[in-house]
Parts: structure tokens; C-alpha cells; sequence
């Protein structure tokens, strides 16, 4: 058993009408993994915020070695030997990958003329240890957000820190990323670091912690062993009570067609055609990369089509702007809720409505009493964690800002609506209800398009499977034939041509 | 209970403001003052409603001034050329909508920042404004036109000066529009975070470009209450009220990356400067140093506010 390095001690913090964290304790050892679990809200962020000075701490102590220390803010954390990785990216796009990486502790000469090369060298020796293959010398906003999420490791990797905090890492990264990540973490255990652990994935859990310290509004539940837990056990700690079944799948009476897509061809996606029929799930897998997101944001008239036809209810459509296709019945859901999903700086009713503010018109004005109600409807309907509806978003923990984006897509009644990356960030227990949301959703004849890059979602809740790699349609595959083997097989066949 | 707070910052520096001027000079509380005060601002608070429309949208207007000239002058022309009054104003609010409109277009089609699509626009007024006027001012005449314009510039409705009952009506309206109405939230949301706002189905780009003509509007209709005070149109007219405006919305607490911030505050900041200027003259400061006092009011107001929102 390790020995302990870091002592977090009845730390408690509130901000306006929240207590975030109560007199919580948490402790990280040499050479393990310790997993910080909870429910969305439960104050995992905030209190990995106060280690790394971003936010100060009402009350309590922290201790680096046995020493009590004070932490100013990220940079005197990351001198101190404590690097984090963030839930939200925080890079800055149009900086190079390297310097991005060197932020803050650029290279210089005697005659301080930045020293390029090594510090290229020296980042593309840390991708190669994440075994990632990215040119340090691009622009951030030129890669894919897996990609930027490998960078944000690696630049706490380059600190050398000796406690690692990291949350969510694996949120946008798909399996094949993961497993380099947990190689990388595994050669750290063996170099004695202290890793502190946050996901909602109890897989990963099991898979590379060695203990949990679990979190439940704000107060501290119960620091196991891991080898001591099963993942019901854990449930019950983080939610207080069991959960039934994961994936809730709902056999459906699945009736005429509601989308059809015809050879559907433009800068990202090539001979793109499938059908969605009333009442369906159609599950799209792949890479990331493979332009699943494009394929949603296409058919949504982000982007336009070169060639090709969709068919909504019969009627060939072909919208301009989102405007057009959310009026016509199709909504879409970002899978980057931060930059394209919300605006973090209204507050949690204005993002709901924002797409539907018609439905709250009046002779003159809007009626707010309406929006109000409504909202609230929503609040208690998918369980969003918020002290008022005035809250703003940017203040919401990162998984029930995930679920406001989804009441704003639910407000606008769509026919078709597409889901991307649902779930991500999301706990378990709320995972459930969102899961219920898509089987109240194909009640209701209406169909969803779910892009997704965990596997286990994709088979569990999925009618059909559309399997993407490099914007084409690699296989298509009923919910009875579908196995994972078979989606790597039509995933690797696309690598291989 | 903080964010409350936050939010009447502004005001409470008006407060204090009032307080120092009315200790130094006593003359300040007098109703005649207050009153020349406030029609004063009537001015520079029209251009910044409109200015707080742009730069909620994470944009900017240094057209303001240009626009007002312009108009201004067209106004004075057809005037004088006994075109009917209302006829006149019209056409000068047109010309503002229209400049703002284009603004807007070339913002938003043409992909040009706003500040230099605005700072082309500025000159280019400016320049039309001095060849259409030959350089020399536009003296209104004749009865009925001379008759409307002094109603403007000093007459009153139950004691209290047309051109501030003109900013009243003006910021009601604007209140309502940017807190009660899809376009107030639309506004909002485009500064923001404009690609959010677009995948939620806001027409970003007609949000900005109606908000150009909104301050174009708006800076042509403080043309005419300019054009009303002097009775002629002055080629120079609205000079640097641009740089007034843009003092008044900041002072009120709107950020300039956009999003952020309130019209009531506007009118706080219009406020603040209107009565800065007032003290200054009723204090008899020499002209130049009125500029360097200014500038250190406006400094400390912003820097206060910044320091306040870093916490
Ligand atoms: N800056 C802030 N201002 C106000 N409230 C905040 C702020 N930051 C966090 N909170 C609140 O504190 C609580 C804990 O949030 P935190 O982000 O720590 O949750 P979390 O456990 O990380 O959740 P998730 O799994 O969803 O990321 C939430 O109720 C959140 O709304
Ligand atoms: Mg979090």
C-alpha cells in the first residue's frame, strides 16, 4: 500500500444559494489510483478546483507530504508537484499544440528567443508516450476534440507533477484513445504518482482505481477499496439507492419512414443514404473522425450538400440554416456543449427556451410566466441541478449543463431528433432517465438519431446500428445481429482500404 | 443577493457622483440645472441605446457619429427646401436605418469586422456629409420647419424638455425589446456564444444586422435633436459622440465581448458623463483639462467594475 502524498481535510466551499462541498475529505497515495465518484452536481469538480487554486476553499486544510499547504492559484498548484486536467478543454485554439503544451512555461535562450525546436521535439516525445500521432506544430482548433483532450494531457504529463488529477479524461475520447490513456496512467502508478481519478464510466473505474472516495451532494459518503466493490455497491453509494437495469430497451411498433437520406454527398461526408423509421432509434458508430457529427450537423443545415436528397415525411426538404430544419422537425445536440451546445452566459431558462421562444409569444413580448412554468416542468422532467432557473449555465456542474442542452432540444417537439455524444458526462443515474427520454420519445412516434462513441449505448439502446469511417457508410447492422466484434470489424475493414 | 448588487454598481456611482458634485458646487441640485443636465444627455443617451444593442452582440459602432451628421444634413436640406417636416425627419431616419443596415451587411456577408466595416463607414459619412454641405453649415429656414425644431430643442411637456421625454420613450422602448421580446433573448445569445445561438436556430446574421440599423436609427434620431438645438446643420456635427457613447454603455456595466449587461445601465453611464461634464463647466475648468478629468472618471468607473466581475 502506497504511501499517502495528498490530504484534503474537511474542505467546504458554497457559492450563492449552493453548498458545493461540506466538510469533505479526500486523500491520494503513491503509485494508485484513487477514483472521485459522485452524481452530476456532487462537487468532484469544485473540490479538484480548490486543489489547483482555481477556485479558495471555505474551510479546511490541505497537506502535500505531511505539510500543510496553501494553494494561490493553477500555476502555484502546478510548481507545487499538483497538475490537473479539466472537465472543460482549456486550451487555446489558435495556438500551436506546442505551445499550447509550453503555455506559460515557454523555452527560451540567454537572449530569450523562444527555443522552437526543442520544445517541439520535447512535445512530440510526450504525444508518442500517449501514443497519439499529432503534429505539434498544428493549430489547436485544426484538431479533433480527442485529439485536444490527448494535448491536455499531455500538458500535465509535461509538468512531471507528482499528483495527477484527472477529470473526465475519457469523456471525448474514443475506446482505442482510452487504452493508450490507461497505459500511460499504469507507467505512472510504477513511477509512484498519485493519481486522483474522476468518471462517471464505472468501467474505467474498475479497470484502473485502486480505491474510491465517493461524494454525494456535497458531503463526503465513503472512501473503499475498489477489490472490495461491485459496481451495484457503488451505484447505491453515489445515487443512495439501486438501479435497475441499465438500458432500458423499448421494443417499438416501428412504422413508415419519417427520414430518408439519398446519396447524400458534401465536403464531409460521401454517398450517404439510410432511412429512419417512426418509433426508431438509429444508432450511428465509428471513430471519432469518421464524421458522424458532420453527417447530424449536415442533414440540420449547418453545412451544405454538394449532392444528394433528404426526405422528411415524404417531402424532399433542404434546409439553409438550423432555423429551417428545427421549424421543420429536426433538432440537433451538440457533443461540444460549451462552444456550440449552450450559452454559458445566459441563465438555465433563456438556454431552454432559446429555441423555442415562439411558443411563448404574445401580442407584445414574451409571456414569462409561460416560460417559467415550462422550464420548471423540464427542471423536475429530466432531474437538472440547478439553485434557480436565473442560474447561470456556466455555473451548472458539467453534466447538468449536458442535460439543459437536451430539455432545449426536447422544447422544440422534434420529429427527428439527433443526439450527439447524449450521455457524455453524464452519471449513471441520470443516464437512466435520458435513456427513458428516448424509449418516451419513440412512444410518441417520434425517431432519434444517436451518435455515440460508447459501445455499450450504442448496442443497448439502438434499433438499428449505422456503422460511419471517414464520412462513408461502412455497414448497417438490426439490433439483433449487432455485436461490438462486428462494429470493430466494419471499423477496421474502413482502416485497412 | 450579490449579483443584485453587481447589477445597481453603476448606479451607485451616479449616486456618488451626485453627492461630490452637489457638495462642491450647490448650484448643481438647482432645478434648472438638473434639467439642462439631463436634456443635455438626451444626446449621447439615444446614441448609446443603440450602442448597447451593438455591443451586446459582441460587436461595435463608430459610425454613430458619422450618421448623426449625415442625416443631420439631409434633414436641414429638405427642410430648407420646404419638403414637409415630417417628411424630412423621415428621410433622416431612413438614411440611418439605411447606413446601418449596410454596416450590418457588410458585417455580416461581407465577413468584416465590425470595427473597421464601422470605421469605413464613419469616414465615408463623413466625407458625404462635407460634400453635400460644401463644408459650410445648413441654416434651417422657414416657418413651420423653424417652429418644430425649437419645439424639440426648448420646448417642454409639463415642465419637463421634449428631447428628455424623447429619451425616456426611447430607452422604454428599448428595455422592452431587449428583456421581453425573442430578439432581446436572440441578442443576447448572439454575444454569447454566436455558433450556439446558430445551432439553436437564432438567424445570427439578421440578429446582428438589425441591430446596426437599430443604432443607426437611433444616432439619426439624436441628428435631428442636434440639428434642433442649432437650428443648422453643421458639417462637423457628432464628431467623436461615437467615443461617447461607447464610454456611456461600458460605464454601465455592458461588456464589450458582448452578452453581458443591461440598457438601464446605459442610461447610468450617459448619466454619469452628462453630469461630469455639467460639474466641470459649473466648476469653470478650462476645456482641456475637462478631457484629462474625464478620462480619469471613465478609467476608475471601468477599472472598479473589472475588479469587481474577476472575483
Ligand atoms: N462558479 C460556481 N458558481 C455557482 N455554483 C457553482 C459554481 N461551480 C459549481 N457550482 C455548483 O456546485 C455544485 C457542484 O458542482 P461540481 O461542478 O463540482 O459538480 P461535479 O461533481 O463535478 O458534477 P459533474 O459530474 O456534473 O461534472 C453544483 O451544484 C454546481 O451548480
Ligand atoms: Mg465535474
Amino acid at each position: 500500500m502506497g504511501r499517502e502524498i495528498l490530504r484534503m481535510e474537511n474542505i467546504s466551499k458554497s457559492f450563492p444559494g449552493v453548498k458545493a462541498l461540506d466538510d469533505v475529505s479526500l486523500k491520494a497515495y503513491e503509485g494508485e489510483v484513487m477514483a472521485l465518484l459522485g452524481e452530476n452536481g456532487a462537487g468532484k469538480s469544485t473540490l479538484m478546483k480548490i486543489l489547483s487554486g482555481v477556485y479558495t476553499k471555505d474551510s479546511g486544510r490541505i497537506l502535500l507530504n505531511g505539510e500543510e499547504i496553501n494553494v494561490l492559484n493553477p500555476r502555484d498548484a502546478a510548481e507545487k508537484g499538483i497538475a490537473i486536467i479539466h472537465q472543460k478543454l482549456n486550451l487555446i485554439p489558435n495556438l500551436t499544440v506546442y505551445e499550447n503544451i509550453f503555455l506559460g512555461r515557454e523555452k527560451v535562450n540567454s537572449y530569450k528567443v523562444l527555443k522552437k525546436d526543442c520544445m517541439i521535439d520535447e512535445s512530440k516525445k510526450l504525444l508518442e508516450r500517449l501514443r497519439v500521432d499529432i503534429d505539434p506544430t498544428l493549430r489547436v482548433n485544426e484538431i479533433s476534440i480527442a485529439k485536444q483532450q490527448m494535448v491536455e494531457i499531455a500538458r500535465a504529463l509535461s509538468l512531471n507533477a507528482s499528483v495527477i488529477v484527472m477529470d473526465e479524461p475519457t469523456d471525448t475520447l474514443t475506446d482505442k484513445e482510452v487504452d493508450s490513456l490507461f497505459d500511460v496512467i499504469r507507467e505512472l502508478k510504477t513511477e509512484n504518482k498519485a493519481i486522483v481519478y474522476i468518471s462517471h464510466r464505472l468501467k474505467e473505474v474498475f479497470e484502473v482505481c485502486d480505491r474510491a472516495t465517493v461524494l454525494r451532494d456535497g458531503k463526503l459518503i465513503d472512501e473503499r477499496m475498489i477489490s472490495d466493490l461491485d459496481e451495484d455497491e457503488i451505484i447505491k453509494l453515489m445515487v443512495g439507492r439501486t438501479l435497475d437495469e441499465q438500458f432500458p430497451y423499448l421494443m417499438t411498433q416501428v412504422s413508415e419512414n419519417v427520414l430518408e437520406v439519398i446519396n447524400l454527398t458534401n465536403k464531409y461526408v460521401k454517398n450517404i443514404s439510410f432511412s429512419l423509421k417512426k418509433g426508431e432509434v438509429l444508432g450511428i458508430s465509428g471513430l471519432v473522425g469518421a464524421g458522424r457529427s458532420e453527417l447530424g450537423k449536415t442533414i440540420f443545415g449547418l453545412y451544405p450538400i454538394d449532392e444528394g436528397e433528404i426526405f422528411l415525411e415524404g417531402k424532399k426538404v433542404e434546409f439553409k440554416s438550423p432555423k429551417e430544419a428545427i421549424e421543420n422537425g429536426i433538432m440537433y445536440v451538440s457533443e461540444d456543449r460549451k462552444s456550440e451546445g449552450l450559452v454559458l452566459s445566459m441563465d438555465v431558462k433563456s438556454n431552454i427556451t432559446l429555441s423555442s421562444l415562439d411558443k411563448f409569444k404574445r401580442a407584445i413580448g414574451l409571456d414569462k410566466k409561460k416560460e417559467e412554468r415550462v422550464t420548471q416542468e423540464y427542471r423536475e422532467k429530466i432531474k437538472i441541478k440547478t439553485p434557480s432557473l436565473t442560474q447561470k449555465v456556466k455555473n451548472l456542474s458539467g453534466g447538468n449543463q449536458q442535460k439543459v442542452a437536451i430539455a432545449k432540444s426536447l422544447l422544440t417537439e422534434p420529429k427527428v431528433l439527433i443526439l450527439d455524444e447524449p450521455t457524455r458526462g453524464i452519471d449513471v443515474g441520470a443516464k437512466r432517465e435520458i435513456y427513458d427520454l428516448l424509449n418516451a420519445i419513440k412512444k410518441e412516434g417520434h425517431c432519434v438519431i444517436m451518435i455515440s462513441s460508447e459501445m455499450p449505448e450504442i448496442l443497448g439502446m439502438s434499433d438499428r446500428i449505422i456503422v460511419m469511417h471517414e464520412g462513408v457508410i461502412k455497414g448497417e447492422l438490426t439490433r439483433e445481429e449487432a455485436t461490438s466484434e462486428k462494429i470493430m470489424n466494419y471499423i477496421i475493414k474502413g482502416e485497412e482500404n | 443577493m450579490k449579483t443584485k448588487l453587481g447589477k445597481a454598481k453603476p448606479l451607485l456611482g451616479l449616486i456618488l457622483i451626485i453627492v461630490v458634485v452637489s457638495i462642491i458646487s450647490p448650484n448643481f441640485l438647482s432645478k434648472g440645472n438638473l434639467l439642462t443636465v439631463l436634456r443635455q444627455t438626451s444626446i449621447n443617451a439615444i446614441i448609446a441605446a443603440g450602442m448597447t444593442f451593438v455591443i451586446l452582440t459582441a460587436g461595435i459602432d463608430l459610425s454613430v457619429g458619422s450618421i448623426l451628421g449625415f442625416s443631420g444634413a439631409i434633414c436641414a436640406y429638405l427642410l430648407t427646401n420646404g419638403t414637409n417636416v415630417f417628411i424630412s425627419f423621415l428621410a433622416a431616419i431612413l438614411v440611418g436605418a439605411l447606413f446601418g443596415l449596410f454596416n450590418g451587411v457588410v458585417i455580416t456577408k461581407g465577413k468584416v469586422q465590425p470595427f473597421i466595416a464601422t470605421l469605413a463607414t464613419m469616414i465615408l459619412l463623413r466625407g458625404a456629409t462635407m460634400v453635400f454641405t460644401n463644408g459650410k453649415p445648413i441654416a434651417v429656414k422657414g416657418e413651420s420647419a423653424t417652429k418644430i425644431l425649437r419645439y424639440i430643442a426648448r420646448g417642454d411637456i409639463l415642465g419637463i424638455p421634449v428631447a428628455v421625454i424623447m429619451m425616456v420613450i426611447i430607452f422604454a422602448i428599448c428595455y422592452h425589446i431587449l428583456h421581453n421580446t425573442k430578439y432581446g433573448r436572440h441578442i443576447y445569445a448572439v454575444g454569447g456564444n454566436e455558433q450556439a445561438a446558430l445551432l439553436s436556430g437564432v438567424n445570427t446574421d439578421r440578429v446582428k444586422m438589425l441591430a446596426y440599423m437599430i443604432s443607426g436609427i437611433l444616432a439619426s434620431i439624436a441628428g435631428i435633436i442636434v440639428l434642433a438645438r442649432l437650428s443648422s446643420a453643421q458639417p462637423t456635427a457628432g464628431d467623436g459622440y461615437e467615443l461617447d457613447a461607447i464610454a456611456a454603455v461600458v460605464l454601465g456595466g455592458t461588456s464589450l465581448a458582448g452578452g453581458q449587461g443591461a440598457i438601464l445601465g446605459t442610461i447610468v453611464g450617459a448619466l454619469i458623463i452628462g453630469i461630469l461634464n455639467n460639474a466641470l463647466n459649473l466648476l469653470d475648468v478650462q476645456s482641456y483639462y475637462q478631457m484629462i478629468v474625464r478620462a480619469i472618471v471613465i478609467l476608475i468607473a471601468v477599472l472598479l467594475d473589472r475588479k469587481d466581475k474577476n472575483k
